[in-house]
């Protein structure tokens, strides 16, 4: 009769398999994180109780810096799938009559972040390569009335995209005036529902303390 | 750290290379991607914002077309100051009265401010809206999270006691009195509430009660 040999367990475990999954989390973690790209203005945001979240896609989100200066984005989601922005500078460069290449707008396209170019100095701004050039160019999109290029942003992303949804990002400090004259352009282009980006904070009302 | 472990073969005098089993002791590499993992999951859960919406009105471009009429007596103006100020008075100013405007009461953000104000005037709608949420809090209403919105507009619309809050902003006010007085519009339950532009004869009495020895708020 054969003896039953238990088998020595040796104390060590074999780590790798878990190093794989830690790996795998913090690769998917890393990427999917990187939605947040860096914005052109740093923006201090304000608080508020709401507790919707943001929108990840179909949505223009205006920044109003706190010098004064209007930037513009339109998020990704299916926006990159269809192609939404190098249509929209394609429109844009039509009623401004410019030409775009299809580099310039590709790198569109590609663009990261808000952008804050006047439609006349957009083909050297998608042109210039590093970030300093960029930079100097990024001096809000004009919209005084005479040159209204941020009505036509929003008019021409609508035409885009119908199910557009209009956010405002504003810093604390952002002078009213300037808020004004972007909701005013909005609501003669008959956007009358939006959404203003905040943080959380928690408010407590206490009713008894108030109705003494 | 890797343990290497030296495996001595064979005595015959004859040197050999030393035999590297690939074993690796993997549990710091662990430590240092759960912290990692820990970290980037705490940073980003954290950092995702909010929005919060809001409508505007209809901007009325056809002169014939005469503004909506609200009564009076439940009209509160609320215009956002200079310096994180806050100013009300309640009613209406007719353009006529420009040599004679009423004093504008001077108050601000804090809980005891323009909340508190608020929240007198709202009570009845506020206490509604509260207890219906203790009800559900406790069990006592069975209802999915999404109808609880859609009650509480309901209760918001039925509602014919609250006031009727004007906001308006005088040019030097910034965007974050803007966002805090549409929070404090969703704090204290407000059923209507909207944003309007502000008149000339507004501006003039902002700048008299800023200039001028401010009134103090007195709410009751």
């Amino acid at each position: 009769m054969p003896k039953i040999k238990l088998p020595t367990k040796s104390p060590r475990i074999d780590m790798t398999p878990m190093v794989d999954t830690f790996a795998v989390i913090l690769i998917f973690l890393l990427l999917t994180s990187q939605m947040r790209s860096p914005e052109p203005a740093n923006v201090d945001m304000p608080f508020s109780i709401s507790e919707k979240p943001t929108p990840d896609f179909n949505a223009m989100t205006f920044l109003l810096s706190p010098d004064g200066k209007v930037f513009m984005n339109f998020d990704n989601g299916p926006d990159t799938l269809l192609k939404f922005r190098p249509k929209i500078l394609a429109e844009m460069g039509k009623r401004y009559g410019i030409e775009f290449t299809e580099k310039q707008l590709r790198e569109f396209e590609k663009f990261p972040s808000s952008m804050g170019v006047p439609i006349l100095q957009m083909k050297e701004f998608l042109d210039s390569e590093d970030a300093a050039t960029r930079k100097s160019f990024e001096t809000g999109i004009p919209m005084d009335s005479t040159d209204n290029q941020l009505a036509m942003w929003i008019q021409y992303t609508r035409t885009v995209n119908p199910n557009i949804q209009a956010i405002i990002k504003g810093d604390t400090k952002t002078e009213f005036p300037v808020v004004k004259r972007v909701l005013d352009i909005l609501q003669e282009l008959n956007v009358k529902r939006f959404s203003l980006i905040t943080n959380l904070e928690a408010a407590k009302i206490n009713l008894e303390e108030i109705q003494q | 750290m890797a343990e290497i472990i030296q495996e001595e073969k064979g005595g015959g005098g004859k040197k050999r290379a030393k035999k590297i089993l690939p074993h690796m002791d993997m549990t710091p590499m662990v430590d240092l991607m759960m912290l990692l993992i820990t970290f980037f999951m705490l940073t980003t859960s954290l950092s995702k914002s909010k929005v919060m919406d809001i409508t505007l009105p209809d901007k009325i471009t056809d002169p014939t077309v005469e503004a909506p009429k609200i009564p009076t007596s439940r009209t509160l103006n609320i215009i956002l100051g200079p310096e994180n100020k806050l100013y009300w008075y309640p009613g209406a100013v007719k353009e006529e009265d420009y040599n004679n405007l009423p004093p504008l009461f001077e108050t601000d953000f804090s809980a005891t401010g323009i909340r508190q104000l608020l929240l007198e005037r709202n009570r009845a709608l506020f206490k509604k809206i509260d207890d219906f949420n203790q009800q559900v809090i406790a069990g006592k209403i069975v209802i999915s999270q999404d109808s609880v919105l859609g009650a509480i507009r309901q209760l918001k619309n039925v509602d014919d006691t609250g006031p009727i809050v004007l906001i308006k902003a005088y040019k030097a006010a910034n965007y974050g009195n803007f966002v805090d007085i549409l929070d404090e519009m969703n704090i204290c339950g407000i059923a209507r509430y909207t944003f309007v532009d502000i008149v000339w004869y507004e501006e003039k009495m902002v700048e008299i009660a800023s200039g001028a020895s401010p009134v103090a708020a007195s709410t009751n």
